[in-house]
């Protein structure tokens, strides 16, 4: 079943996440695939992946911040911010310094524990794409993106607050 | 005050259209306990001992008539008649039952109410002092700032899920009655360097377990910034504050753990990213919020009509009310009336849905309509006429509103204790009684004069016990319910925290207890002198030795 909501529609997703920091031997093993990184990863094995036939993103975990992929980050057309547990608030900053001031325009991706009701807040502060959780009900997550018809703060995907449109 | 507008409006309307959607969703099991858990706190719903409790915003402690009509009709519709004023501005009823609330909300909405962020790891309802607007010592007004605060933070989708709750309070008048510098960030109105009004911005003040000061954290922030600078503060707490460990997780131990000059730093780097964008204040948008604050329809009177002054000389009573419980109105001709809720035998901040009825016929004849809830648990009628004001007071006579015991000793700040509140290790309403029995002279109250008590019952510190000139806390010896006391808190512009004076007391020993450190005060105070600046004259050492002296 299709687990990935995109600009409000559920599509197939065409990138593989390697969740465990394994080694570049995997790289090895199955080549030409679209992998989504850990950060580690890409630290440690930015070689072995130079030479490497398919695509890549990164993901971060929620402490880790988007200062540590610095100005490279453009060269990704992924990067997921992973919600380790759904409270955990921190990939809400990340995602929206990722849009803000570093003005990536790749897809950010919500990963880890995501759910219905977090989906709009995501939505604002920049996430474009979402991974959602194994027991959610795919229909009723995108009736999540109306929960509200507006917002009062600058966000991204309003970058004018309300009281410079009221 | 503040009145909706169509965004207003349809924004709440889609809240509670989404709460009754999550409501619906839990009950049928789709939702877990712990995924609801945070989208309940986030709209001030809790289950606790007896039943769900629900705690409703009133920004800034501002109700009109109107709005307090409404309580009083869900007291009676939605509760067992009754509600209760918290120590943050808010009303709490204990009773609702969990699958009423969505039209519990919608009800609230019809009169621009609601629970949001009530409760919950966000930023909770902005608070200021009772008297701001017709305070004699204010600078500025603080409700159009509060207001513009609380849109930026209402449904603010980066802060949701901070590592903790938290909490915001502006002062702008020279006596701090908004206890701001215990609470996450503390606002003051200051005068800059060339006399414009602008902000000094504190971080890291809180009570709980770990009771701090806050600290400075920008010096002078012009209006237009006001928005970009809490942000940038919000953004180092969320990213940086802790997440192991909830009893470590709200600002102020950030701040502690980094330094405030490290936080500074911090914050003042991410303001430069973010100051002078879009969230920069218009004075379109700061014109605004204001001009819903300006003067009632006042008249043009003088000051000590003869109907108060003779009534003063006549009546011994009102006078002892007026002196206590009117304070000076920056407009001649009218006063500032508090309403205390502290009478003996009732939990303060209790308030029944008759009372809240009225509450606002006493607003619409004697004040505009309008009334204030302060963090003390009390009530103001900000704007009433001094030639009505015996009149008024003939009237809460005979309704029993007429305790004139504000700011004296049996004015408790007290939390709802052990008898309605889930996380407390003892009760606190009872104790409160006790001492309001052990003190039931009006004329020996007015002796004493000026002397916070401030009652917790457990360390979570709602009744704000660090910052009572007496502080008393509830605790938990296997079993048993004690009480510490600590002394030398304040809450005002010199606030201090209060020190522990000794080993905890039993339950039935408090009154006699309170009794005697109000003894070691009398004996030892200076002409004029009140409860607090004798003990910083005199130190812990006397209220501790008569204390603890053995019986002979």
């Amino acid at each position: 079943m299709q687990r990935l909501i995109k600009n409000g529609e559920l599509v197939n997703d065409p990138w593989t996440l390697l969740r465990e920091a394994t080694g570049p031997e995997i790289l090895k093993i199955v080549p030409g695939k679209n992998f989504i990184v850990p950060l580690r990863f890409w630290k440690l094995y930015r070689s072995d992946m130079d030479d490497y036939a398919g695509a890549f993103g990164i993901w971060l975990d929620s402490q880790e911040t988007v200062g540590d992929i610095g100005e490279e980050m453009h060269k990704f057309p992924v990067i997921a911010l992973n919600f380790p547990v759904f409270s955990d608030g921190r990939a809400y900053t990340n995602a929206r310094e990722l849009r803000e001031f570093y003005k990536y325009e790749g897809e950010v991706r919500a990963i880890g524990d995501v759910l219905r009701d977090q989906l709009f807040y995501m939505m604002r502060c920049g996430f474009d794409a979402f991974e959602i959780r194994h027991d959610q009900e795919p229909e009723a997550c995108l009736k999540a993106f109306a929960d509200f018809q507006t917002g009062y703060q600058a966000s991204i995907d309003q970058p004018q607050p309300l009281f410079r449109r009221r | 005050m503040y009145h909706y507008d169509k965004y207003d409006h349809q924004m709440l309307a889609d809240r509670v259209a989404q709460f009754r959607d999550q409501t619906d969703r839990y009950l049928d099991g789709k939702l877990s306990d712990a995924e609801f858990l945070p989208l309940r706190l986030q709209n001030g719903l809790y289950v606790q001992r007896m039943a769900p409790m629900l705690r409703i915003a009133v920004p800034y402690g501002l109700l009109s008539s109107t709005q307090l009509r409404k309580l009083a009709y869900i007291a009676r519709e939605y509760d067992k008649g009754y509600g209760h004023f918290t120590t943050r501005q808010n009303i709490q009823f204990n009773w609702p039952a969990l699958e009423d609330v969505p039209d519990l909300l919608a009800d609230l909405a019809e009169v621009e109410m609601h629970a949001i962020q009530t409760s919950g790891n966000c930023i909770r309802n902005t608070t200021t002092d009772q008297f701001a607007g017709v305070a004699a010592d204010e600078l500025e007004d603080s409700r159009p700032w509060c207001e513009i605060i609380r849109q930026w933070s209402t449904f603010h989708p980066e802060f949701a899920y901070l590592p903790r709750k938290f909490k915001i309070a502006v002062c702008g008048t020279k006596v701090d009655q908004a206890a701001t510098q215990v609470h996450d960030i503390g606002i003051y109105l200051i005068e800059g360097p060339e006399r414009q009004v602008g902000f000094r911005i504190l971080a890291g003040g809180g009570l709980g377990r770990t009771p701090m000061i806050g600290q400075t954290v920008f010096e002078f922030v012009e209006k237009p910034d006001l928005l970009t600078a809490l942000e940038a503060i919000l953004r180092v707490y969320n990213r940086e504050g802790r997440r192991d460990n909830k009893y470590k997780a709200r600002i102020k131990i950030l701040v502690k753990e980094l330094g405030i000059e490290a936080f500074r730093k911090k914050a003042c780097a991410e303001w430069e990213r973010i100051k002078g964008g879009p969230q920069t204040l218009t004075d379109q948008e700061i014109e605004r919020c204001k001009s819903y604050f300006v003067d009632p329809p006042y008249d043009d009177l003088p000051d000590a009509p003869d109907t108060l002054t003779s009534a003063l000389k006549e009546n011994l009573l009102f006078a002892s009310w007026y002196s206590q419980n009117v304070r000076p109105h920056r407009k001649t001709g009218y006063g500032i009336v508090t309403l205390c809720f502290k009478e003996t035998g009732v939990a303060p901040g209790d308030i029944t849905d008759r009372q809240l009825d009225y509450l606002a016929e006493l607003a619409d004849h004697y004040s505009f309509g309008e009334v204030r809830i302060t963090h003390e648990q009390n009530i103001v009628l900000a704007d009433v006429r001094q030639d009505q004001l015996f009149e008024l007071w003939r009237k809460l006579s005979a309704a029993s509103l007429a305790t004139a015991n504000l700011n004296l000793m049996t004015d408790i700040i007290c939390c709802p204790g052990g008898d309605f509140c889930a996380l407390a290790n003892a009760k606190s309403i009872p104790i409160a009684e006790s001492i309001q029995r052990e003190f039931p002279s009006q004329e020996e109250l007015t002796d004493i004069g000026e002397l916070d008590i401030n009652i917790s019952g457990c360390m979570n510190a709602c009744g704000h016990h660090h910052v009572g000139n007496i502080g008393i806390l509830g605790v938990d010896k296997k079993g048993e319910e004690f009480y510490q006391l600590s002394l030398g808190g304040s809450s005002k512009h010199d606030a201090s925290l209060g020190k522990i004076i000794g080993p905890a007391f039993a339950q039935e020993e408090i009154p006699s207890v309170i009794r005697r450190i109000v003894d070691v005060y009398r004996e030892h105070r200076q002409e004029g002198e009140a409860f607090l600046a004798t003990y910083r004259r005199i130190g812990m050492d006397p209220f501790k030795e008569k204390v603890y002296a053995k019986a002979d």
